[in-house]
């Protein structure tokens, strides 16, 4: 399995002293759905924007091919003054891609949100937006996908379903996924293996593999191999913030 | 009768009605509080609409001292149109120079401090300590009543103008950096629309003072083509009591329109996607 991301001995000290990053040495394959847990403000957020070249490290180096990276942001995103349709099509205009309606209407479509394409953020549900946000990062066919945290604030039902069409998409499309959540369900549920970090400074202190196949239904969630893995998880990070 | 209708209704009729209390105020003024021999000061309102704007044009011929500044709708409208035509022309060059200043400051920091505190001073500084030095240097014609216009109008749209390109969301702009914009293209594709509510704001505000610049400097420069501030002066000096309000009701009329189409050239622009705070 060729390296799409990879980070080695990737560490990063702030200008006022803190260390966000300590030693992080991290791979995901292509086709691999990585997603880093740990308790917040334990720099997994950081290890992303490395990732995404938002930020620096000052010791190690991050490799990935940045030309067509998905990014989802922790909020949306959305320009306020542009349509859904308008906002779909951004990341088509920065990177030039001419005329892009087609790739635009078949992300609206993969998303579901046909019907939408005329309104305005500020007439989005959470959901909706987000869907947005996704699709127009779908619109690039990325081969790296990054998501911050990207359902937080979303209800669980929303995020529940959000996961299954995420699910969906991966099987369908096998981007390589670097994802950052503090949901141990939603971890286990999406990814191929879930990483665990330590508090401040941020290591990596665990790697669980995920052995359910794709394409995972609903109902996984409450299988007893499910919550036994999720257990897993837990107690590690448990044990890390002792 | 439906809420609408009547949500329609209510935002019209407290104005009417606080229009009635004024009107009641300016009769009461004249025919109350003044002593008569000062009544002449408060003509009433009946009499202003009848001698400034039913009145065509007074003979400024006769030899009463009244009527010996002219007057009348048409000798008004010709003040107010060349009054209009400077708070024009001044507001469009300010505009003009207004965002591109603030296009630059946004670019670096080291250039928004270069050039604001001169602003600042500009601003501070009152434009009555400047119009006489304008109309020595620069002559009393057109030119000098538009610049009085413009350095009155400038500040607050480059304030906002500013304020808005630079209080862009981080994630937004993270965004724009994560895809290799340019900051050509942040400033097309970002900075400008999200800033569009607050330059709108400052080009309210400018356009009323570009009223007031228009009338200020015509009123200090008492030479050249009247304008209405010059009107004011002059009715004033002949005791034209009636034209003199009259010359002051369409200044205001003059200020109000301007005020109304930047508010609602607003919200023809943003309006679509843009919510302001809610009460």
């Amino acid at each position: 399995m060729p390296t799409a991301l990879q980070f080695t001995s990737v560490g990063l000290t702030f200008p006022d002293g803190t260390t966000a990053l300590d030693n992080v040495d991290l791979d995901v394959g292509s086709g691999e759905f990585v997603t880093v847990v740990g308790p917040s403000g334990c720099g997994k957020s950081t290890l992303l924007r490395v990732a995404a070249g938002l930020e620096q490290p000052t010791k190690g180096s991050c490799s990935v091919d940045r030309t067509s990276l998905g990014f989802v942001f922790q909020d949306a995103t959305l320009f306020p003054w542009r349509t859904v349709h308008q906002n779909v099509g951004l990341l088509a205009e920065l990177h030039g891609l001419g005329d892009a309606s087609a790739r635009i209407g078949a992300a609206i479509d993969v998303v579901g949100l046909r019907e939408h394409v005329d309104k305005y953020p500020r007439q989005l549900s959470g959901g909706m937006a987000m869907r947005t946000s996704l699709a127009r990062s779908l619109v690039l066919e990325p081969d790296v996908f990054m998501f911050d945290e990207p359902f937080g604030a979303l209800d669980e039902l929303t995020r529940e379903r959000l996961n299954d069409e995420l699910v969906t998409l991966f099987v369908a499309r096998r981007f390589a996924t670097l994802f950052i959540t503090h949901s141990i369900a939603e971890a286990v549920f999406l990814s191929t293996r879930v990483v665990v970090m330590s508090p401040r400074p941020g290591r990596i202190i665990a790697h669980h593999d995920v052995p359910f196949p794709y394409p995972r239904r609903h109902d996984l969630r409450y299988t007893a191999e499910f919550n036994e893995l999720a257990a897993a998880v837990s107690n590690d990070l448990r044990a890390a913030q002792r | 009768m439906t809420d609408d209708r009547r949500a329609r209704l209510a935002r019209i009729i407290g104005p009417v009605i606080v229009f009635g209390c004024f009107v009641g105020t300016w009769y009461l003024a004249h025919y109350v509080l003044m002593s008569e021999n000062r009544r002449f000061l408060v003509p009433p309102p009946h009499d202003v609409v009848q001698e400034a704007f039913l009145t065509w044009s007074v003979d400024g011929g006769t030899a009463t001292l009244a009527t010996s500044a002219g007057g009348g709708l048409s000798d008004q409208l010709e003040a107010l149109w060349l009054s209009a035509q400077v708070a024009l022309l001044g507001l469009s060059i300010a505009i003009v120079i207004g965002i591109a200043l603030a296009t630059l400051m946004s670019q670096a920091k080291w250039v928004e401090q270069a050039i604001y505190p001169y602003l600042v001073a500009l601003q501070a500084i009152p434009i009555l300590a400047f119009v006489p030095l304008i109309g020595v240097l620069w002559g009393f014609e057109f030119r000098s009543r538009v610049l009085v216009c413009v350095i009155i109008a400038l500040f607050p749209i480059v304030a906002n103008t500013l304020f808005g390109l630079l209080s862009v969301d981080r994630s937004h702009r993270e965004l724009m950096t994560l895809h290799g914009a340019s900051r050509l293209r942040q400033l097309r594709t970002l900075q400008f629309p999200a800033a569009m509510p607050a330059i709108f704001t400052g080009l309210q505000i400018s356009a009323g003072l570009a009223v007031i610049g228009a009338i200020v400097g015509d009123f200090f420069f008492r030479q050249g083509q009247p304008g209405i501030g010059q009107l004011i002066d002059r009715y004033r000096a002949s005791l034209a009591y009636e034209q003199m309000y009259g010359s002051v009701i369409l200044a205001a009329v003059l200020g109000i329109v301007v005020f109304w189409f930047f508010g609602w050239l607003g919200r023809r622009v943003v309006g679509a996607w843009y919510e302001p705070a809610a009460r």
